[in-house]
């Protein structure tokens, strides 16, 4: 009897699956976004790459073995591996203390995270001018002790620590927050001190939410721009990261050199969401048995 | 697959084979010397107040060693609350609890060395089933630590005494809430604690893994003497599990005893209208005897003092007598089959009080008759008792 139903009769409307569009609708959304994609992001992807290597590959592998490009590199490398670093303690603690423990000013606390994706990196940089400065608040100070931060690596630091703070915690606090602390409890009615629960049940129960932060927080601050602009003052070979190094590069027409830095930014952001791809792929099957 | 589901519902069966395990299990017991010492707990006028609430007032309360005692209410009357100040996870605002003669307040949550089990398990997801039942011998500080050979040793004794034999290298997603049950009493039990803690351990199960986990528990507390106190809400567990009963009601304990008692002699109207099934009718007590409607009932009510009150009975514990003997008359309005026995509602005199009673299945087609029932034992409350 089903069989006999499921033959349409002859010349009665075709059936359509309930929640499918028509195929012109279909065509036209997928047309639309794959254009989209393209234009915004694989086309630029690519351009970088053919541009720095429009003239072949002797003029890429010198543009980048160049001295002053050489120093960005090495500086960008130097201020990722404080900033992140700095930024997942800062980040753990904060979420840790807003998701397991009650006190006054929480929700403040929770904004004041949020602050550095809400200001314009500029005006972020721009802070720290006005405090650290040869004018700022303790630019006389710091400058009878002998302490150049403005201008100088230490200031690139604070202002990249500044910019990348939220990654971490924003992804963790949420997390934190639903998992509540009754995993804590069990922890330590099971006779595990504090460090212990911390490092042995809270920091494992959030380790994939970490990851990614980590891994986004980095490519932010290798990548960050505004706010380290403001600080640097663009000492070629002293306190030019990448970014800024590509900037003038370009201004002054070298766009091969230009393109050759800022394909290895752009090979940055490959590997990062290659390895998170990766990760996630590998670790699915313990990813999926936490997420329950 | 089919080893996950066979496990929820062989329990019974397999207790059989459980004695030996369990007997087997007893091996454990060299690792420490002991199952850790038992000690009876004291809990004296415990308040605690969350803000304005207060979720106990002046609870009291003694536990032997070895005891299984139940902490039964409705929603909101306390229990975890109690239970997690026993812990060392809440702290009273007032009062004073006692492990022996050591005062428990002045411990922390490790140094009372309590095996909590959470109402939701709160199992290590990241963990396999191993290491979460290895988890608190394995954060002891080096010079009470068991060796690596040791501790797995002890956890696969435990697997064998919760019937997880072989599901050590799961992780806590892959198992039936009934096994994630046992893995969390067993990771209580690796600890050796000194009482252990039970938050409605049956809560999120259904019925009929309940009623297995229930007597497979009582089982292993009987093996293992624990001093145990498990929270519930559902009367038939606490009745057929405890040693003794403690019913709560908005913060405040209205009776301890053995089930037997709680159930046969409830202490006040509350007890008997949540504990099992009550009828009450309101009477008049008159120089030592009690009226219904201007009848005087063939019941002794010696010392009472005059005025209106509730009578109390259970639907089973009726007899019938002959008219005019004194006891309660009324029109049988329905009868129902109840389990092993039928039951019938009556109305009873001019302002139709409704009781209901409990009489053989064989007895059937009564509907419409007129019955003279007295109840065999019965209490008298303040005639306000039941109103809410
Ligand atoms: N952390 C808290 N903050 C404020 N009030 C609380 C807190 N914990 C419990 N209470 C209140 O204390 C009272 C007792 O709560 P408790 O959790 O002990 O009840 P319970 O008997 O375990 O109930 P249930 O059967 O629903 O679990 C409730 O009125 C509850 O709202
Ligand atoms: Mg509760």
């Amino acid at each position: 009897m089903a069989d006999v139903a499921l033959v349409p009769p002859v010349g009665a409307p075709r059936r359509r699956e309930v929640i499918s569009e028509g195929l012109f609708v279909r065509v036209v959304l997928i047309a639309i976004a794959v254009a989209l994609l393209g234009i915004f992001l694989l086309l630029p992807l690519v351009s970088v790459f053919y541009e720095a290597f429009r003239t072949g590959f002797g003029p890429y592998w010198a543009a980048l073995g160049e001295k002053d490009a050489l120093a960005a590199i090495r500086l960008t490398l130097l201020v990722a591996a404080i900033a992140v670093p700095a930024n997942l303690v800062f980040g753990v603690a904060a979420a840790w203390a807003i998701a397991k423990f009650d006190f006054k000013g929480k929700s403040f606390l929770i904004t004041l995270i949020d602050l550095p994706f809400s200001v314009s990196p500029v005006t972020s940089g721009l802070i720290y001018v006005l405090l650290f400065g040869a004018q700022g608040f303790f630019g006389p100070w710091l400058q009878s002790q002998g302490i150049q931060i403005i201008f100088a690596v230490p200031g690139i630091v604070l202002a990249t620590i500044f910019v990348t703070f939220p990654f971490v915690a924003r992804e963790l606090i949420p997390l934190m927050q639903e998992q509540g602390t009754t995993d804590e409890e069990a922890a330590i009615s099971l006779g595990a001190g504090g460090w212990q629960t911390f490092f042995r049940v809270t920091l494992p129960n959030v380790k994939w939410a970490l990851l990614y932060g980590v891994l986004l927080g980095n490519a932010r601050a290798m990548g960050e721009f505004g706010a380290v602009a403001v600080v640097s003052g663009k000492i070629r070979g002293q306190t030019n990261t990448m970014p800024l190094h590509v900037e003038i590069l370009y201004n002054e027409y070298m766009a091969v050199a230009a393109f050759a830095v800022a394909s290895l930014l752009a090979m940055l952001a490959l590997i990062t969401l290659g390895l998170k791809t990766f990760l996630e792929w590998r670790f699915s099957g313990e990813i999926a048995a936490i997420r329950r | 697959m089919d080893a996950v589901t066979g496990n929820d519902l062989n329990i019974r069966a397999g207790l059989g084979s459980a004695h030996a395990r369990i007997a087997a299990a007893e091996g454990l017991r060299p690792l420490a010397g002991t199952w850790g010492k038992q000690v009876d707990v004291t809990v004296e006028n415990v308040a605690r107040s969350f803000g304005d609430t207060a979720a106990l007032h002046g609870v009291s309360l003694k536990i032997a060693s070895g005891e299984l005692v139940a902490l039964l209410g409705p929603s909101g009357s306390g229990k975890t609350t109690l239970l997690r100040i026993l812990g060392g996870l809440d702290f009273p605002s007032e009062g004073r609890v006692l492990f022996g003669a050591e005062d428990a307040l002045g411990l922390s949550v490790q140094e009372r060395n309590v095996g909590f089990v959470f109402q939701s398990y709160a199992l290590f997801r990241h963990m396999t089933v191993h290491d979460n039942i290895a988890f608190g011998l394995s954060v002891r500080p080096a010079k009470r630590r068991p060796a690596k050979a040791a501790i797995k040793k002890r956890v696969d004794e435990l697997l064998d005494l919760v019937q997880l034999t072989d599901l050590g290298k799961r992780y806590p997603a892959q198992l039936s809430g009934g096994q994630r049950q046992r893995v969390a009493l067993a990771r209580a039990l690796a600890i050796e604690p000194r009482i252990l803690l039970l938050d409605e351990p049956f809560g999120a199960l259904d019925a009929k893994v309940r009623k297995d986990l229930r007597r497979w528990l009582r089982e292993i507390h009987d093996r293992t003497g624990h001093t145990t106190v498990f929270v519930t809400h559902d009367q038939d567990e606490a009745l057929e599990l405890a040693d003794r009963v403690a019913v709560l009601n908005k913060g405040r304990i209205e009776q301890i005893g053995t089930p037997d008692e709680i159930y046969d002699a409830p202490a006040t109207p509350f007890v008997a209208g949540f504990i099992g099934e009550t009828n009450a009718l309101p009477v008049r007590v008159e120089s030592g005897k009690i009226f219904l409607d201007d009848r005087a009932l063939d019941l002794a009510s010696t010392g009472e003092a005059d005025g209106p009150r509730m009578l109390a009975f259970r639907p089973h514990d009726i007899e019938f007598t002959g008219e005019g003997a004194g006891g309660i008359a009324g029109l049988v309005v329905s009868e129902l089959r109840h389990g092993a026995t039928r039951r019938l509602a009556i109305e009873v005199g001019p302002q139709r009080h409704r009781i209901e009673i409990d009489v053989g299945a064989e007895t059937a087609g009564q509907k419409g008759n007129r019955v003279v029932v007295l109840p065999r034992s019965w209490r008298l409350f303040s005639p306000d008792a039941f109103r809410g």
